[in-house]
């Protein structure tokens, strides 16, 4: 146990724990807008793939981080984009439309891959950028806190920030209530003028637009480079962490923590012996305790209001 | 009433013939030989035995997935998990494959039964909370895919790995265990017997039984179900065990028709391509053959160009999301459909 | 010459399956009055208050607001021009704040934010305005009935409404709350605001509208000052027929009792009683009909009867035979021989999209004749589906073709042949003709009366009171949630006498409605 406590409270692990909930984070974000506008986007796991893929085509061809970011960010919204057109002109099953861009994307990016790289792995032919780490000034010099809060990857400070803003978004925007209306009772937001459809699309670009993000850390900060399926269940992740998160915004904040730490701390226990592949299972099992609880105990609340003794 | 009656079958014909357009145009670009490229898809899958048997070997997996999740959807149940359960039914079968001594009749057929019945348990649980407490299906088998993945990739690294083969793969099975062949020349192995008496007895099932009739009605109108004194939330539980018990046969089967090592380090997705295949099927059993054999077809058509041409076989993963958007999408050529019913309408009256 | 507020002209709506809601009705509001739109269901008001909000747009006739031709084809259309709607079902946020629903897709801002304490203050300023107390930091979910429609109202109020239209307000409400909106609408009368008020409780309408306009049948019947009519006119007005039925009944003994109903009470998770105290019984041969405006706790009565009750607290008893079934589930109560046509076909009666072989036998299939070892016995099914649509002169294809292609009469049919074709012991038919042309309705009549002689106890609810009065041996009259009237020959009852009865103005004593229980 001792050394359990050893890994757990060093600047290392403080500093990994960021690092590794970064694309969790983005994610979990896009999934609670789309959620909260009343339509479930399961295609996260695909937009971050694709969006990985193309920082990394995008900065190696115009020798740009930055515009690879942009290129990153467009093409994962765009996939958020034709999702959204699927779904909502020509009603295709939401979730299946999120199956078929997971389909897509993890086929579709190796093909691509190979096209430009003649190679199927990985984009080590490729000369992409890295977006840069930031030391903050003052911060980094604070001890024990300074290492583990500055010198991250830019886009895990923007992550932070994203919290921020979805949260102010949400919660103190006219376009945050009317996604929450229309998630919540769309004959009550249609009624008053309010377009559901608009709103949708709206919600389901914002959700391309931050697993893209996601996905741009994942090859550009994380790794250097593209690696075939690196996003590696972390869309998943993020929707579960939604889920748990009771799609608030500071419970999904708090969820994708949680489970960055399930990740960040994989290494660690295998010194207790206990295996990685278990300890990844972590989250999942967790967001269906967590389902199941709720479940339990609305099914018992309605039960409860309906079956109460009535008063004379 | 002619046309209005087949409007579903031309849709779907529309769809292929759409994705398949793409797949053109795609090797087009692509390939320096587009013709010869386009030739070897379309022709090399059906040209020799050996191939042939490759896309019969490919479609049972999809038929067992196929099978399973067109039941789920028939009774309006949206549960992808035969994904996780293809994958820990397939651990389960080889781990009594590996260790169990029996003749070469019994050890299949146990490590089958096995599998099936680990996989009808485990796709229970979802089963259950969603008839007892109506918590969203698909939202628990998504989880358990992840679940059951991670637990499986452990059995297979710390309990039956073999040190002494190069790949992270199982010990080998015991020879009685393994399928064998049913045509010489290819690797068509007894599962497709199996997979096809499993589509049979579904078809009965469904269609000619009390409680494939049951199902079936619950899946078109759940309150028209119970108010005709049906058990529905009995029923969901019980098509969760008969799809998982299939999803599961399917992984066994899998696992010992084709392989001699348990070797699946990432999800096969076998049970995802069930939901295309129950989709192009409009879940019906019988129909599930034809769209399994397509989606095999086109697959090995695609490995066959990578093979002998210049274009990468993951385009296919490219047309199968075509084929899944375009053909759960209600509104597409609904607008023709709507036509024909005025005409028809107009003629009648 | 002066111009009405609102002018409806020749408004015909007919809808894409053929049912006519509107036939050229006429309606015509003035500045300042509380205008009530009163009729049965399915009289047409709710489509004529859809086309007045933009929710439906009329297949014929035209709108003028001032005078000045106008097209609504949205409710935002509906409210640039001043019309406020308070739906039926309140169109609400439950987590939302007051304030929050109350600014809804016109939210003040303050930057790229939302304004949200210039929204309380405009929820507010209205509510004092109008004299509508609200709190409008307070969540909408934990608010009474009551404090939600206020919120509705201010909603409108908030957009600009000058003229208000409320669906049926008083129906949610406690008889106080009820006394309370009439005192704030007649506020909002004085500050110049007009009102359509949509109502069939003919005292609430005497009580607080200046005109009343009566609808049936899709027609407008006319325009009144309400304190030129008397409460009985009007319910003549509404409950007049066009279509007379006769039946010939064969003049069998009743029976032993099959369905014995012994204070039956049912109450709603805040303790408001649906059902009262019910108490009657239905004998082998005898139709029983329970009239009412829907909504006086026919559902509740019905559920208590199939077996849906599950959910709400009740005491008393129903037996089938000996049996009490208020407890028990849907297939033992199948099991004892009730069948049961509900009101709504779409959503229970029938199963889309599965073929009219299969719609047919959902309640018998578990049967051994049905069965031939474990599968279903096919030859049978068949012969039976065949025979059925036969019998019932269900117009289709075939026994294949899925029932949700047939027209609303043929698929009525197909559901009263399942229901009546298991030789049931009881029978509830709720609304059996509901939607359904007239040549079907009368088929639909007949199967019920062959029934009745072989000696099925019939519970018939009907909202068409031609065919409860014609039909019934003897009748029930439900007004909230308890029994106020039972006579034993309906065919001498006049509709007019029924409707006082219906709509709460008359009541008969204990000892008279205590006759349903043994009909002596």
């Amino acid at each position: 146990m001792n050394s359990l406590l050893n890994v757990i409270f060093t600047t290392d692990f403080a500093f990994s724990l960021l690092r590794v909930t970064t694309p969790i984070l983005f994610a979990a974000l896009g999934a609670l807008i789309s959620n909260r506008a009343g339509i479930i986007n399961i295609g996260m796991e695909g937009i971050m793939l694709v969006s990985a893929l193309a920082g990394v085509i995008v900065s190696a061809y115009t020798q740009s981080a930055w515009v690879g970011l942009l290129g990153a960010v467009l093409s994962g919204t765009l996939i958020a984009g034709i999702l959204a057109f699927f779904t909502l002109k020509f009603k295709t099953h939401i979730i299946l439309g999120g199956v078929a861009i997971n389909m897509f994307a993890s086929g579709g990016t190796v093909f691509i891959l190979y096209l430009l790289s003649g190679d199927k792995g990985s984009s080590t032919s490729l000369a992409s950028k890295v977006l840069p780490s930031v030391q903050i000034p003052l911060i980094k010099d604070i001890p024990v806190l300074g290492p583990i809060l500055s010198g991250h990857h830019i886009l895990t400070y923007v992550s932070i920030l994203a919290v921020l803003a979805v949260y102010y978004l949400l919660n103190r925007t006219p376009l945050g209530l009317r996604i929450r209306s229309v998630g919540e009772n769309p004959h009550a937001a249609q009624s008053v003028g309010v377009s559901v459809v608009k709103i949708q699309y709206t919600a389901l670009l914002l959700s391309g637009f931050f697993a893209s993000l996601g996905g741009a850390y994942m090859s550009m900060g994380y790794l250097s480079l593209f690696t075939r399926d690196m996003i590696a269940g972390r869309g998943w992740i993020a929707i579960a962490a939604e889920s748990m998160g009771r799609s608030t915004t500071i419970g999904t904040a708090l969820t994708s923590l949680l489970f960055g730490a399930a990740d960040a701390l994989s290494n660690a226990l295998q010194v207790l012996k206990i295996p990685a592949e278990l300890i990844a299972t972590l989250p999942y099992v967790a967001t269906v305790i967590g389902l199941l609880i709720y479940a339990v105990s609305e099914t018992r609340k309605k039960n409860k209001k309906v079956k109460s003794p009535v008063a004379k | 009433m002619f046309k209005v009656k087949y409007f579903e079958v031309i849709r779907t014909a529309a769809v292929i013939l759409i994705a398949l357009a793409i797949a053109f145009i795609i090797i087009s670009l692509v390939s320096d030989q587009p013709l010869k490229t386009i030739g070897i898809f379309l022709w090399e899958p059906i040209s020799t035995k050996g191939h042939i048997g490759n896309v019969i070997e490919m479609a049972i997996p999809l038929m067992f997935t196929g099978l399973a999740v067109s039941l789920l959807f028939r009774a309006n149940m949206f549960n992808l998990g035969a994904e996780g359960i293809f994958y820990f039914s397939g651990v389960v079968a080889s781990v009594l494959a590996i260790h169990l001594s029996l003749n070469s009749w019994f050890h299949p057929v146990v490590a089958i039964a096995a599998g099936s019945i680990v996989g009808a348990l485990l796709s229970a649980i979802p089963g259950i909370l969603k008839a007892k407490w109506n918590a969203n299906e698909l939202v628990t088998s998504l989880m358990f895919n992840n679940i059951l993945f991670g637990v499986g990739l452990y059995l297979l690294n710390y309990h039956l790995r073999d040190a002494k083969a190069f790949a992270n793969v199982s010990y080998k099975f015991q020879e009685t265990a393994q399928l064998s062949k049913i045509f010489t020349g290819t690797r068509i192995h007894t599962g497709l017997i199996i997979v096809l008496v499993m589509i049979v007895l579904a078809h009965l099932f469904l269609y000619r039984t009390k409680w494939g009739y049951e199902l079936r009605m619950t899946g078109v109108n759940r309150d028209f179900a119970r108010y005709s004194g049906m058990k529905t939330a009995k029923v969901i539980i019980l098509v969760h065990l008969i799809a998982g018990f299939i999803a599961g046969m399917g992984g066994s089967v899998e696992v010992l028709g084709m392989y001699n090592r348990f070797q699946w380090a990432s999800l096969p997705g076998y049970g995802l391509d069930g939901a295309l295949v129950a989709m192009l099927a409009k879940n019906n059993p019988l129909s599930v053959i034809g769209s399994a054999l397509f989606l095999a077809y086109i697959r090995i058509g695609a490995d066959m160009m990578a093979r002998l041409s210049d274009v990468p076989s993951e385009m296919i993963s490219i047309i199968q999301a075509v084929i899944i958007l375009l053909i759960s999408a209600e509104q597409f050529l609904k607008f023709w459909k709507n036509r024909m019913l005025l005409k028809e309408a107009k003629a009648n009256a | 010459m002066e111009h009405a507020l609102l002018e409806m002209r020749g408004i015909t709506k007919v809808y894409p399956n053929g049912v006519v809601a509107n036939h050229d009705v006429h309606f015509s509001l003035r500045e300042g009055e509380i205008h009530a739109i009163a009729g049965e269901n399915g009289a047409g008001k709710s489509t004529l208050m859809k086309i007045m909000f933009g929710m439906e747009e009329p297949s014929e006739g035209d709108i003028s607001i001032r005078g000045e031709k106008v097209k609504l084809q949205s409710p935002q259309d509906a409210i640039d021009r001043g019309i406020g709607m308070v739906h039926q079902h309140f169109m609400l946020v439950p987590s939302f704040t007051v304030a929050e629903n109350m600014v809804l897709g016109m939210e003040p801002r303050k930057g790229v934010g939302f304004n949200y304490n210039e929204a309380v203050r405009l929820t507010e300023e209205t509510a004092r305005k109008y004299n509508l107390a609200v709190n409008p930091k307070a969540k909408v979910e934990d608010l009474t009935v009551g404090m939600k429609q206020k919120v509705e109202i201010l909603k409108a109020l908030v957009r600009g409404a000058k003229i208000l239209i409320l669906d049926e307000p008083t129906a949610v409400l406690t008889p106080q709350e009820t006394e309370e909106l009439f005192v704030e609408l007649q506020h909002l009368k004085e500050q110049g605001h007009t009102i359509v008020f949509i109502s069939h409780k003919l005292k609430e309408v005497k009580a607080i509208c200046d005109r009343i306009t009566i609808m049936r049948g899709g027609r407008s019947e006319g325009v009144f000052q309400t304190k030129d009519v008397t409460e009985q006119e009007i319910s003549r007005l509404m409950v007049g027929r066009d279509v007379v039925l006769k039946y010939d009944k064969d003049n069998v003994p009743f029976g032993k009792p099959v369905l014995s109903v012994d204070k039956l009470s049912v109450h709603d998770s805040q303790g408001k009683a649906l059902l009262e105290e019910v108490s009657f019984a239905v004998r082998e041969g005898q139709i029983v009909g329970i009239a009412g405006v829907e909504g006086n706790g026919q559902n509740q009565l019905v559920e208590a009867l199939t077996g849906g009750l599950h959910a709400v607290s009740s005491s008393g008893s129903v037996k089938v035979n000996a049996t009490d079934i208020l407890a028990a589930d849907i297939l033992r109560i199948r099991s004892l021989g009730v069948s049961y046509i509900p009101e709504d076909r779409m959503r229970q009666g029938a199963a889309g999209d599965a073929s009219i072989s299969d719609n047919l036998i959902s309640t018998r299939y578990r049967s051994k004749d049905m069965n031939k070892g474990p599968l279903l016995n096919g030859k049978r099914i068949a012969a039976l589906a065949a025979s059925l649509v036969e019998e019932f002169k269900v117009r289709c294809s075939g026994p294949q073709q899925p029932i949700g292609m047939l027209s609303g009469g043929n698929m009525q049919k197909v559901v009263v042949a399942r229901e009546c074709s298991t030789s049931p012991q009881l029978l509830i038919a709720e609304q059996p003709t509901r939607g359904v042309d007239i040549g079907a309705a009368q088929f639909i009549h007949q199967k019920l009366l062959e029934l009745r002689s072989a000696g099925s106890g019939i519970v018939l609810l009907s909202a068409d009171l031609n065919e409860i009065l014609e039909l019934s041996d003897s009748l029930l009259v439900m007004y909230e949630g308890e029994i106020v009237a039972y006579f034993e020959n309906p065919s001498k009852v006049s509709e007019e006498e029924l409707g006082l009865y219906m709509l709460g103005i008359n009541r008969q004593d204990k000892q008279q409605i205590g006759r349903a229980v043994n009909h002596v």
